[in-house]
């Protein structure tokens, strides 16, 4: 246990290092935390805080702002299901519908072998080919009911 | 990627950068084909960076790496037909090439100049081959003034910017104009932001340079929060210099030393861009101390946003940049005068710095002409949904919804009737088919209820409920809502709840009147242009499609069959051949077979109206209604 905290807070500070802990980098600090660390574990928040001389409530306030942010670890793989507008009228909801039913999850959870984690964005650029889904960053257009069996199917 | 720039100069004159310019010219012409290979978002997730490493090591084992020069570009915009190639000097345009095109793309376009007809585009319902880019209808009622260079550049080559005549209309306006000018010139070219409002770009700069501050902001807004949209990702993955060239002419004009890009995460590689051109733009001289040689110094740094549509607003935004909440504030003091850590502040759009390059070069009356009364330029769309060529067009100002929609986009897929296009994002509103010759620009969209906003365009066909929608844009701004005030946050609930209960068929009498009420209470009542506009997509649907809201709450019926408490699927025992494909489908065994060549049967009491059985039948046996 000791080990992964001091890990934890070796991450943290090259990511503020990177930033001059310069706290108008705030956000990118905390995504950059977040990318190394797959989520943003309460330590992290702390020594943020404190380094950064911003008043703790401020960062939780930011973090639970932002969507893009996790306070609970996340499973190994990320599914990310368009819902903008583009992809809702496509039939994103049948997609989404697809996926919590194969995966057993809602929107937001995180499978208990931590395998999966389930999410919705609004968006995310690529209207042209929706619906879309992005899985581990990966783009995949034009989904529909059938191709999302292939998709969990490649993610081993 | 090739990260790494040939040369590592410093342009200290305006004669330098010409020079280099010459330099580069040369250049081009000695290496004479060229393969772009588009790497935009929507071509990248058709595999199209696998597909430019095989361009490259095919040039290669072929010998051919001083004749033909292989360039990833950023989106061309005719995403839907990714991944695209496209060769010149000759433009020829392969479309939906695969990693087993390229070698016969080598041998037989390159080294033979033959024409590959499979790889050509060819018009839904035609069977005529295209050969060349620019004689694709979907590219030929556009006009790609600002958007054009994104095909032909590498976006993480300075050089590629400079050999366009990147960085020109900074080094006229730094050695050649007042600020004064540039704001005279801004002015006089008419270009109205393209960020959502329409606000005079030139008198937004004016009032910036009027307060008397030694510290001023230049920001540029790629938030683009509003899902459907997609330029401002484009240009900045595409053309990252010119948006920066943008800033600095700004910057410029209104007396500022420092400036911000805002982008969302969900962006990286237009985060990765912006970066590497802020990077090349800083050891070339063009950004920091003495650029180019004179006495003006601008420094940009990039903000990342965390994916909130709310971080999109001015004051938000900028409380955002501060590293506090985004939450608005009351705007009773302009950020143009008060902003960024109250200094006064400049916020432009992604496009609408991309066009000011343009205007510079050649001149404000060159601008003026193109567009309508008082929309000039042009603008850029992103066309998606049930339309047959989605992507990003770049269109005059004043082109009718239905020369985008059917000339351009090529019309409705599959047959089915237009029922609506959707303009301006979650401020705006939907048009009906009678407004299909609408002159697009900024006040004509907002004359018929509808608005500019970024650009999105929505189409929608029969199979879209107009209810649905709205309840679909209410639930996406109640979800994005800061909640600092009254009328946006109970309100926008409110009205979707309302809208939930019509959905499930529980609509009473006296619902579209209390819709209305509280979208004009939002209008007047909500602090910032997110709850303010918020009704816009209400109101609009029920002032197009009233009768759509009627079938829902007096009859208790989906027309379109979209809203699920109100729907059931069935088997049209007639077209059913048994194929079972669809009880493989469905994920709750709702479907049983009956035997071969029999009709299957479907029980209600267990579907849970996913429609996996609908899409998967090939016969149209599966009903909804
Ligand atoms: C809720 C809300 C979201 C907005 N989102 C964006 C956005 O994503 N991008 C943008 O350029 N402008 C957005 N705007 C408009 C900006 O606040 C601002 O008016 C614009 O960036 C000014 O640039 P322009 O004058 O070049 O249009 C938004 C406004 C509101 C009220
Ligand atoms: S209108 Fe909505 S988003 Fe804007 S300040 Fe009020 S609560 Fe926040
Ligand atoms: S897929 Fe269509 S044709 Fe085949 S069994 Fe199902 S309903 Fe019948
Ligand atoms: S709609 Fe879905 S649940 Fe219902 S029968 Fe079809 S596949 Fe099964
Ligand atoms: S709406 Fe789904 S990518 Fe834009
Ligand atoms: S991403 Fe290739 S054309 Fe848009």
């Amino acid at each position: 246990m000791t080990i992964t905290v001091n890990l934890n807070e070796a991450t943290v500070n090259k990511v503020l290092a990177k930033h001059n802990n310069d706290a108008s980098m705030l956000v990118a600090i905390l995504q950059d935390v977040q990318t190394e660390l797959n989520y943003l574990p309460k330590e992290a928040l702390v020594t943020i805080s404190e380094c950064l001389d911003v008043p703790l409530s401020r960062v939780y306030s930011v973090v639970t702002f932002f969507k893009a942010f996790s306070l609970k670890p996340r499973g190994r793989h990320s599914i990310h299901v368009c819902m903008g507008t583009a992809c809702h009228v496509r039939g994103a909801e049948k997609v989404l519908d697809k996926l919590e039913t194969d995966l057993c999850l809602c929107a937001g959870e995180t499978s208990t072998d931590m395998k999966f984690t389930l999410e919705t964005v609004n968006c995310v650029g690529a209207c042209a080919l929706g619906p879309v889904v992005v899985v581990d960053n990966e783009y995949v257009g034009q989904v529909n009911t059938d191709k999302v069996k292939s998709i969990l199917e490649s993610c081993k | 990627m090739a990260l790494i720039q040939t040369k590592n100069i410093r342009l200290n004159s305006k004669k330098e950068l010409e020079d280099h310019r010459d330099g580069l010219n040369f250049n081009t012409q000695a290496s004479q084909r060229v393969i772009t290979v588009c790497c935009g978002t929507g071509c990248l997730a058709y595999g199209a960076s696998k597909l430019a490493q095989a361009f490259r090591d095919e040039i290669k084992s072929q010998g051919m790496e001083l004749q033909v020069t292989v360039k990833t570009t950023g989106c061309h915009g005719f995403c839907e037909r990714g991944p695209l190639v496209v060769i010149r000097p000759e433009n020829t345009l392969y479309q939906r090439v695969k990693f087993g095109d390229v070698a016969e793309i080598v041998t037989e376009t390159i080294s033979r100049n033959n024409v590959i007809e499979r790889l050509l585009y060819s018009a839904p319902g035609s069977t005529d081959k295209i050969t060349c880019e620019h004689d694709v209808p979907f590219y030929k009622k556009q006009m790609r003034l600002v958007f054009g260079a994104n095909g032909y550049i590498d976006p993480t080559s300075l050089d590629d910017y400079i050999a366009i005549g990147g960085y020109a209309a900074l080094s006229k306006a730094l050695f050649e104009m007042t600020a004064d000018d540039v704001i005279d010139e801004i002015r006089h070219s008419g270009l109205r932001g393209r960020g959502g409002g329409g606000f005079a770009t030139g008198a937004k700069w004016q009032s910036t340079r009027e307060v008397d501050d030694a510290l001023k902001y230049v920001i540029c807004n790629c938030d683009e929060g509003d899902p459907g949209a997609f330029m401002d990702r484009s240009l900045m993955e595409g053309n990252p210099h010119s948006i920066i060239e943008g800033m600095l002419i700004a910057a410029y004009a209104v007396g500022a030393h420092e400036g911000y890009i805002y982008i969302r995460h969900e962006y990286p590689v237009a985060l990765q861009n912006a970066e590497l051109a802020i990077k090349q733009a800083k050891s070339a001289g063009l950004l920091g101390e003495a650029i180019l040689g004179s006495e003006f110094s601008f420094d940009v740094k990039i903000s990342q946003g965390g994916g909130a549509f709310v971080c999109g607003e001015s004051t938000a935004l900028m409380a955002s940049v501060e590293g506090r909440v985004g939450e608005p504030r009351a705007k009773y003091v302009h950020t143009s005068e008060k902003g960024l850590w109250d200094h006064p502040t400049v916020l432009n759009n992604v496009e609408t710095l991309a066009n000011v390059p343009l205007i510079i070069n050649k001149g404000a009356d060159w601008f003026y002409e193109i567009g309508t009364a008082n929309s000039k330029g042009t603008k850029i769309f992103s066309l998606v949904g049930k339309v047959n060529n989605t992507g990003l067009i770049e269109v005059p100002m004043g082109i009718t919804l239905r020369e985008i929609i059917y000339d351009i986009g090529g019309g409705i897929p599959n047959g089915k009737k237009f029922k609506a296009v959707q303009t301006g994002g979650p401020s705006g509103g939907c048009l009906p088919e009678d407004k299909l010759d609408l002159n697009v620009d900024f006040d004509e969209l907002s004359k018929a209820g509808s608005m500019m906003g970024s650009g999105a365009m929505i189409v929608m066909d029969e199979d879209n409920c107009m209810v649905d929608i709205a309840r679909y844009f209410l639930s996406f701004l109640e979800g994005e809502s800061c909640g600092k005030c009254v009328p946006c946050r109970e309100g926008l609930k409110r009205m979707r709840q309302i809208l939930d209960r019509i959905i499930a068929g529980d609509g009473q009498e006296g619902d579209i009147e209390t819709l209305t009420d509280l979208s004009e209470a939002l209008t007047m009542g909500a602090l910032c242009g997110l709850g303010g506009s918020a009704g816009n997509p209400v109101l609009s649907t029920l002032r197009h499609f009233q009768n759509e809201y009627e079938a829902h709450i007096k009859d208790k019926r989906c027309p379109a069959g979209v809203c699920k408490p109100l729907i059931t699927y069935n088997i049209i025992d007639g077209n059913c051949t048994g194929c079972n494909l669809c009880v493989k489908a469905c994920p709750v065994n709702a479907i049983t077979s009956q035997g071969k060549k029999q009709p299957v049967i479907l029980d209600q009491t267990k579907c849970t109206k996913c429609g996996a059985c609908y899409d998967v039948c090939r016969l149209d046996a599966v009903e909804v209604k």
